[in-house]
């Protein structure tokens, strides 16, 4: 394909197969993302029906099939646009495209191979809920993304998809495409309000900031994923009935799922929801096709990097929150993140602690200060510094962000029972509990990698300094 | 808070809840962290501030919330408390969130209290003792950066010790209007800082410092000074102007060394100036007049034994009481106000005024209907500033009328000569032309609002006329707009204003301190001080008494000040310093200080507070009432007094307005309380205003109209003797509209030569100003460089000047 008069390779990591497609359908299909390739294959037909129906069936429509927010939550968007305070004006949605959960990349395909899906999903949730002005937000280092939705988007309004009186009716639509500036934390949706108003991406907190009370320039806003608008179309098209009969009842439709690691094909799926297991996924033909050659599976990160991680026991849970949750994790960005024998767990989780302690926005204390502290211990263990009350302070200090017992799979070799979600926070927001969410599973989990890491030490020892302690560095202006 | 204690007791009854067991009731909408503190539950803090937005950042008041559903660790300073809660302050899982956060704020500060001026009254250290764990875990290395940074000429920064708490960066955005400090980088990078070569140069700066919850903020004026514990301190009032915002002076071996704002719901919200704050520094300075000074025969000062002073001034005041005159009196406390009246009663004196022409007329001032500062900053009120720049005249005034237009809705009418510090909140912006405010207020008044008046666009005329005539509250802040015009026009516009609005109310502008005590306490009689020394300058006026006046300095005409110090037998001054007029005087007595002696304060709404002294006077300097009362021992009119407290009762009983004053404790209830009714008797504001007469003489077509107006950094003694502030004060610069630089062929930074009126010439640096409306030449009033008080005369209605470029 080409892309700003350049060749370049398609997005890597999609594989097809044989279950029923709603978002992914067009990903096979050549120029799919530009209006003629979106319109041949049933594109903008979602929109016209809706046209036909008053706002308010749309909004019963979309409740009825019951779309489960693909952002984390999990949250009904039906549901989540009910909240909305009526006759408040102006109200705003807007598109959280700001993808960052390691691990996670389905929305930038959203984003880069169907982007008239996306806008088409804008104008039917802004149909549904009567508002006249949408903000996409796309994460600041997707540039095709970017380039894809802005291309889109101009000729979607040339076509009369967006903009005065779409296809005729007295429905109307802009839709601002905003870039972020590179922050994980704004893929938190107040955090992205605020950088969408131009502040530093912090979060506010809730209460009193609800969105959909108190949101973009205060006013109500629904904030919603990608892949979750991505979703009406293929629902004012064929129905919520149609939508139901795929997957279970608490669970319907489909839902894209993005697999890295040691896995024969990594990559993004389209599964049922609620139906297919995590085995079917990692080990079925039609998915990942099993661990690399001669390997064999050590643990899985079932939602992302901040999901608790999962053991080979967990492998038969199927996509569905109601059971995932009690098994100590959560299904959350829907990105899976495979780790075989070969995986050294205490680099695994600094790594994903390293990017939450780097990604804290430095608004509230536990964050800002507890993340880079786990960070830095966890790196004194991993460079075989630690100690075993290293281990304990790990804990500690995962304390003072999670209060309470943290969630955690259950592990036949260990012993171990289940510990269900959620966990409770100091937290703002959940960056901080992501950046323990790592040391404790792999603390819980695997306790023999790290004892054969750290140095014994009793309680009467006096405190060391560390070796290998970060030199002192001068920092910001007039540093010398 | 005598105001809010009495909304509390009439409101209706509050949501119960229960804390630590007790069931308690919070006001609607009151945060959970002020109704547990107010029944006295203190959950600790650092980034909630009562006076500003939360921001729920630091986690330390997490607390243990039940709403049915289980206890939750939810912040204290985000919620409001709701029917039912159950809130647990010294549960375990509270305790351990506390401990948890002190030990997570610790890990990146450094234990350097023994060396940290915020050590010993410092939040951090306070609490962590309070609520932390023993001891910090934490064993690698800190977070480094340079330590300390200046980011203004006052305060220092010192990054390490911060904990990020917003409070700081919040004031500057949210409080003062001058977001100059952020938080850069991100995460446990952020720092606050300035933007590169652009200094936290905010006229609030020292605010910071004392919210700031560690020593991270430190001021140049007492770092290093002194400990805490070794402070002692006194509740007082500032000085500096009339807002008289709440002080504690703080002092340490017998000197002044820190002055913080007190948290006043009439007044300052605990919010000072940094003049408010700083100027203490004043007091200690050097040249400061410690004994009496009386000109001996060869002309020059000699030290002198205090009764020979006295007996010197007694014999100057023994002249024809219609020959004596009496200029100043603004910065006696109330009680050497009093005095003063007192004596010049005895004497018979008929001419005496505390301002120094550049006020407006007592007579004036009087007939006003007065407002509270709480009344004009209510919400959705109107508030019209007929006034100066108040964030440059009256700047903590300013603060409270910010906070009402940005946060409740005040709307703004501004009638000020050119735009100010609330320009940009203001709602309709009349900037007229020197010479035609009045004409502008007409024009408002009479609702002929379809075409331009003195420069003013027809759509500004018509909104201020909407925004008066909507029914809202009206107050109007009037002061003195423009020092080069015939306060007179001000006088008009008032009316105008009062005509269309009768339930306006007036809060006077005027700057210069206790103003308010000179007027309520008779001080102020006869003869303005132009037309005193306009007299003077005639040969009519014998004695001259200057009671801590400088009118070589301040009157706007300084030739007509400095014939009438040739013309005067016996010039008496009354001074803290050798100021330059009183450096011309015969005899100058030394007097004591803010901060030096017991006293009261009236204020620009009329409310009395009290001035406390917490060290003592330099050399022989002595209480004002006292340098009145041994006066008029000399002149042989014993005042029968002989303590601060007999001073008091005479004035009880003499002037109606403080007859009900509880003078044992006059804070007693907070605030301090308003004066009572006057007996003077003054005409209506509209008659005054019909007996003005002001002359204007039509726009010079080649010349341009000179506004000339006061910043707070300026050449005033107390700034200057302040030796942190006094580089402050700018070199002067005439600011032109960029809309005139064309046809006056100059450009923003060209030098270029002024003619005055009597063809006094001076050379001055352009500067660009949008806020300057066009045929308009603006030059700030006592600054660096040139003095254009001598382009000033008292006799001319407005000033013209022309411009040559080059």
């Amino acid at each position: 394909m080409t892309l700003g008069g350049k060749e370049i390779e398609r997005a890597a990591g999609f594989v097809a197969n044989d279950t029923p497609k709603i978002v992914t359908s067009r990903f096979d299909v050549e120029d799919s993302h530009t209006l003629v390739g979106y319109l041949a294959t049933g594109g903008y037909e979602g929109i016209r029906a809706a046209l036909k129906k008053k706002p308010e069936e749309v909004h019963a429509q979309i409740t009825e099939a019951t779309v489960l927010g693909r952002g984390g939550a999990g949250f009904p968007a039906g549901v989540k646009w009910g909240f909305m305070p009526k006759d408040v004006w102006p109200r705003y949605l807007v598109v959280n495209g700001d993808e960052s959960e390691p691990g996670t990349y389905k929305d930038r395909l959203l984003m880069e191979l169907d982007p008239h899906q996306l806008i088409e999903g804008c104008l039917i949730a802004s149909y549904a809920v009567g508002l006249s002005r949408c903000f996409l937000y796309v994460r600041g280092e997707m540039a095709v993304a970017q380039e894809r939705i802005a291309a889109a988007l101009n000729d979607a309004y040339e076509a009369g998809y967006v903009g005065r009186n779409i296809l005729g009716t007295d429905f109307s639509l802009d839709i601002v495409l905003h870039w972020g500036a590179g922050a994980y934390v704004v893929g938190e949706e107040t955090a992205l309000i605020e950088s969408l108003e131009g502040n530093r991406g912090m979060p506010r907190l809730k209460p009193p900031y609800f969105p959909a009370a108190i949101g973009l320039y205060g006013k109500p806003t629904i904030v919603n994923n990608v892949e979750t608008l991505a979703n009406l179309p293929w629902i004012a098209t064929n129905g919520a009935e149609a939508y139901r009969a795929i997957g279970t009842e608490t669970s319907p439709g489909t839902r894209m799922v993005a697999v890295s690691g040691h896995v024969k094909r990594p990559g993004v799926y389209e599964i049922i929801n609620g139906t297919t297991t995590f085995r079917d996924l990692i080990f079925g033909d039609d998915y990942c096709g099993g661990m690399r050659e001669g390997r064999t599976l050590k643990a899985f990160v079932p939602g992302g990097g901040s999901a608790p991680w999962f053991l080979p026991d967990q492998l038969d849970l199927p996509f569905e929150a109601s059971q995932v949750g009690p098994a100590g994790s959560m299904l959350g960005s829907g990105a899976i993140m495979v780790m075989d024998d070969t995986t050294d767990i205490p680099k695994a989780a600094h790594s994903l602690t390293r990017f939450y302690a780097h990604e804290s926005c430095g608004k509230c204390v536990p964050c800002r200060e507890g993340g880079t502290w786990l960070e830095r211990i966890l790196g004194r263990i991993v460079d075989g510094h630690g100690t075993t009350r290293d281990l304990e302070m790990l804990l500690e200090v995962g304390e003072t962000i999670c209060p309470g017992e943290f969630p955690h799979a259950a592990s036949e070799r260990l012993g171990l029972e289940a510990k269900p979600f959620p966990y409770g926070m100091t937290t703002i927001c959940f960056v901080g509990p992501s950046a323990f969410a790592p040391v404790h599973s792999a603390l819980t989990l695997f306790p023999e990698e790290f004892r054969d890491r750290v140095r014994e030490v009793s309680d009467d020892d006096p405190v060391a300094s560390p070796v290998g302690a970060v030199p002192v560095e001068l920092k910001g202006i007039g540093a010398s | 808070m005598t105001d809010t204690a009495n909304e509390q007791a009439e409101a209706p009854p509050g949501i119960s809840f229960t804390i630590n067991g007790a069931t308690v009731e919070a006001n609607p909408g009151e945060l959970l962290i002020d109704a547990a503190e107010r029944h006295g539950v203190y959950i600790p803090r650092f980034c909630y501030h009562p006076r500003m937005k939360s921001v729920g950042m630091c986690r330390m008041c997490l607390v243990d919330v039940d709403r049915g559903r289980g206890a939750r660790l939810e912040p204290a300073c985000m919620i409001t408390a709701a029917p039912d809660m159950i809130v647990d302050t010294e549960s375990d899982q509270t305790q351990r969130a506390q401990e948890g956060i002190l030990d997570l704020l610790l890990v990146n500060h450094p234990l350097d209290c023994p060396v940290c001026d915020k050590g010993g009254e410092c939040p951090l250290q306070d609490q962590t003792v309070a609520y932390g764990p023993g001891e910090s875990r934490f064993v690698e290395e800190k977070r480094h950066y340079e330590k300390p940074i200046p980011i203004s000429d006052l305060v220092y920064l010192d990054r390490e010790r911060c904990i990020l708490c917003d409070r700081c960066t919040r004031f500057a955005s949210d409080v003062a209007g001058d977001p100059l400090i952020h938080f850069i980088d991100r995460g446990n990078e952020t720092q606050v800082n300035t933007f590169p070569d652009e200094p936290f140069s905010s006229y609030f700066s020292g605010n910071t410092v004392q919210i700031c919850p560690v020593g991270a903020l430190t001021a140049e004026p007492y770092r290093f000074k002194a400990r805490p514990w070794d402070l002692a301190e006194n509740e007082s009032t500032a000085v500096v102007d009339s807002t008289g915002a709440r002080v504690v002076l703080q002092s340490s071996r017998d000197e002044l060394v820190r002055v913080l704002g007190v948290d006043s719901d009439a007044v300052n919200w605990s919010w000072l100036s940094d003049k408010e704050r700083f100027t203490y520094e004043a007091n200690g300075s050097e040249e400061r007049l410690t004994d009496p000074l009386v000109r001996s025969e060869s002309g020059e000062f000699a030290t002198a034994r205090w009764a020979d002073a006295a007996a010197f001034a007694a014999e100057a005041l023994q002249a024809d009481p219609s020959l004596i005159g009496v200029i100043g009196g603004a910065r006696l406390p109330v009680e050497g106000q009093f005095m003063w009246s007192t004596l010049l009663d005895a004497l018979g004196v008929r001419d005496a005024d505390p301002q120094i022409g550049d006020g407006l007329e007592t007579e004036l001032i009087q007939s006003l209907p007065r407002a509270t500062i709480a009344e004009a900053a209510a919400p959705g009120g109107v508030v019209v500033l007929l006034s100066g720049d108040l964030k440059e005249e009256l700047p903590t005034l300013y603060l409270r009328l910010r906070h009402a237009a940005v946060e409740d809705g005040a709307s703004l009418i501004e009638m000020t000569a050119r735009a100010t510090g609330l320009s940009r909140f203001a709602k309709a912006k009349l900037h007229a032309l020197p010479g035609t405010i009045d004409d502008v207020a007409e024009a408002v008044a009479a609702g002929t609002t379809s075409e331009t008046v003195g420069g003013v666009d027809a759509a500004e005329l018509a909104m201020a006329a909407k925004l008066l005539g909507s029914g809202r509250p009206v107050t109007v802040v009037i002061g003195r707009t423009n020092l080069a015009e015939d306060p007179g026009l001000i006088t008009k516009a008032a009316a105008a204003i009062h005509r269309l609005v009768p339930e306006a109310k007036f809060l006077p502008a005027l700057r210069r301190g206790n103003i308010h005590g000179a007027i309520e306490t008779g001080l102020a009689r006869g003869r303005t001080t132009t037309e005193i020394l306009e007299d003077a300058a005639a040969g009519e006026v014998e004695t001259l008494v200057l009671l801590g006046a400088d009118p070589l300095a301040d009157f706007p005409d300084r030739a007509l000040v400095s014939s009438a110090f040739d013309m005067v037998e016996n010039l008496v001054a009354v001074d803290t310093f050798a100021t330059a007029s009183s450096a011309r005087a015969d005899v100058i007595l030394p007097a004591a200080s803010f901060g030096e002696v017991d006293g009261s304060f009236v204020n620009l709404e009329r409310r009395i507070s009290p001035l406390r002294a917490k060290v003592t006077a330099p050399g022989q300097g002595r209480a004002d009432w006292m340098i009145a009362a041994e006066l008029a021992a000399a002149l042989d009119h014993d005042l029968n007094v002989t303590s601060l407290d007999e001073v008091r009762t005479l004035l009880s009983s003499t002037m109606p307005a403080f007859a009900d004053i509880d003078w044992s404790n006059i804070d007693a209830g907070g605030d301090g309380p308003l004066l009572g009714a006057t007996n003077a008797v003054t005409p209506s504001l509209a008659d005054i205003a019909a007996a003005t007469s002001v002359a204007v003489p039509a726009v010079d077509g080649y010349g341009l109209r000179l506004v000339v107006d006061r910043k707070l950094w300026d050449l005033g003694t107390m700034v200057q003797q302040s030796q942190s502030l006094a580089h402050l004060a700018a070199d002067t610069t005439l600011a032109l509209s960029p809309a005139d630089f064309d046809a006056l062929g100059v450009q923003d930074g060209s030098t270029i030569t002024v003619t005055g009126p009597g063809g006094a010439t001076a050379e001055l640096e352009v500067s660009a100003s949008a806020g300057v409306p066009r045929g308009v030449a603006h030059v700030p009033y006592r600054m660096n460089g040139f003095d254009v008080g001598t382009f000033l005369s008292a006799s001319t209605a407005v000033i013209d000047v022309r411009v040559n470029a080059g």
